[in-house]
């Protein structure tokens, strides 16, 4: 047991003294994401539609938080590949769940603080209150969310074992996919017909959409100066296709990482320079 | 006594890439029959040009290549099947030095610690004890990687691989591209270590001289067949040869030349 957790703690130890040493370039992406989410908050504003602007403020909070945890774990492997640490690490006699739960705890705890330095540079902008919101509702929606995200973030951290030159690229295509398709800035029912079954396998959609009950978007109670959350119970049905989601993806993402680590030492594409 | 690494008629190819004219992927054999066997606490040098499968056979022991067909055991642990086992057991330098280049010594070497399940303050006193050994002082340990020169960067890879303490120890290359000074340091610390720990040690190298310093037996190894074994007197003999350098161009040369006729 102390052996566990003094490996799952090595990802944390490297996650934060990495943070540490690329400092300048961390500022940088937070400015960029608070800057980001300020100027889509302010569509709301400048339309003076407070649900718009709950919307919009929500959305970009949500998507902020679920995409740092993605993004951290998915790229993992690439970020690897690029110090040429790679080798080293597959090799440690770490198993691949510990690996990825030590990674994924990491992801966790950045996003967590990404999405609170963004939190209170949208304060500075929006007249936002939390005032009557469900917010302990939505930390349960949240760690339900954050589950299937990490499954994903598994599944798409194979691509740049499967691919060296290609699979980085592969992450990021997908992370686009799900903030098109998930209902981030709009409801999915603008989406094209085509492509709006597509929404539903998102654990984005879900978590958006019960998030957003439970401040109290979309509810004509809510004011600017208090907002109506829902209870829990009124987001039953999305907290269980999460939970579900999480149960799913993540043995899901196991077995494809496993699966395409073993093809990889076939092929040789563990290799540095691939 | 069990052999420390038995390697047994193994084989591995790698696929070239599928060109969208012809129909068929060609492979090429980076490993076409190889055998060898490593006692405990023995010195085993392999030897040869770029491309003749050295480092794809430390990547075979080092459970990151999968082989083709043969069978390979490190301390009677056959891999792949046991390689949770096996990597228990290893601790590898490669010929590039791969850290965190922007943090230090300290921290990567606290890193692989925890890693490998170490407590950190015994990992810190181990590797402290290793660099000063190697020469180095107590203040490189904080800086940045990046800000270290090469021969500075393998001595840290030396220590990071021994700080774990593995019985078997494969080096790919470690004193390619070092300065005289430091590759009489990591040579004189490996001699230092299998008389005082007993370690097995692997080395793959170009260096003639240094296999010979090192190593109690040797293989030359030319397009992936290991071509002649033995101590460096057996194969100055058998080559009719006065030194090693002769000894592997006229029987790693001869593998060669008929190896392309084959082919052609």
């Amino acid at each position: 047991m102390e052996r566990t957790l003094r490996q799952t703690w090595a990802f944390m130890f490297r996650g934060y003294h990495l943070t540490r040493r690329y400092i300048s370039w961390v500022i940088v992406f937070n400015f960029y994401a608070l800057t980001g989410s300020a100027a889509v908050a302010l569509i709301g504003v400048a339309a003076n539609d407070h649900q718009l602007t709950l919307t919009l403020v929500s959305g970009a909070l949500l998507w902020n938080f679920l995409s740092v945890l993605y993004n951290e774990i998915a790229m993992s492997v690439a970020y690897e590949r690029w110090e040429g640490t790679l080798e080293y690490t597959f090799m440690a006699p770490v198993s691949r769940l510990v690996h990825l739960a030590g990674l994924s705890l990491f992801a966790l705890c950045n996003s967590v603080v990404n999405t609170a330095i963004v939190l209170l540079g949208l304060m500075a902008f929006t007249d936002l209150t939390v005032s009557g919101a469900n917010v302990a509702g939505v930390v349960v929606v949240i760690g339900a969310s954050t589950l299937a995200f990490v499954g994903l973030g598994v599944m798409a951290a194979a691509l740049p074992v499967l691919s060296p030159e290609r699979g980085a690229e592969g992450t990021h295509i997908f992370q686009g996919s799900l903030l098109l398709v998930s209902g981030v800035y709009y409801p999915v029912e603008v989406l094209p017909a085509w492509i709006r079954p597509i929404s539903m396998l998102s654990p984005a959609t879900y978590t958006l959409s019960a998030c957003r009950k439970l401040i109290g978007v979309g509810d004509p109670a809510t004011t600017p100066q208090r907002l109506a959350g829902a209870p829990l119970s009124a987001v039953r049905s999305e907290l269980l296709v999460l939970v579900a989601m999480g149960v799913v993806l993540v043995p899901l993402g196991l077995w494809i990482f496993g699966r395409v680590e073993r093809w990889a030492k076939h092929t040789g594409r563990l290799k540095r320079t691939g | 006594m069990l052999p420390a690494i038995e390697v047994h008629d193994l084989k591995k190819r790698f696929r070239k890439r599928r060109s969208l004219r012809t129909a068929n992927a060609s492979a090429e054999w980076a490993l076409a029959g190889v055998s060898f066997t490593v006692a405990p606490g023995e010195t085993y040098g392999l030897l040869g040009p770029n491309g003749s499968g050295k480092s794809t056979l430390i990547r075979i022991l080092s459970t990151l290549l999968i082989a083709d067909g043969g069978e390979v055991r490190l301390l009677g642990h056959r891999l792949p099947d046991e390689q949770a086992r096996v990597r228990r057991l290893i601790g590898r330098v490669s010929v590039d030095a791969a850290f965190y280049k922007k943090l230090s010594a300290r921290e990567n070497l606290l890193y692989t610690a925890l890693l490998y399940g170490l407590a950190p303050g015994t990992a810190e006193q181990r590797a402290m004890a290793v660099l000063e050994r190697l020469g180095m002082e107590e203040r490189t340990f904080s800086a940045p990687l990046e800000e270290m020169s090469r021969g500075m960067q393998q001595k840290i890879s030396i220590a990071r691989a021994l700080m774990l303490d593995p019985p078997v120890l494969l080096l790919d290359e470690p004193t390619t591209g070092l300065d005289p000074k430091s590759r009489r340091d990591v040579q004189t610390f490996l001699e230092d270590l299998r008389q005082r720990q007993g370690t097995t040690i692997l080395l793959t190298t170009h260096d003639m001289a240094e296999a010979e310093r090192l190593c109690a037996r040797m293989g030359f190894l030319a397009h992936g067949r290991l071509v002649a074994e033995g101590t460096a007197d057996g194969l100055r003999r058998r080559a009719l040869a006065d030194t090693l350098d002769d000894a592997f161009i006229k029987l790693a040369g001869e593998m060669v030349s008929s190896g392309d006729k084959q082919k052609g």
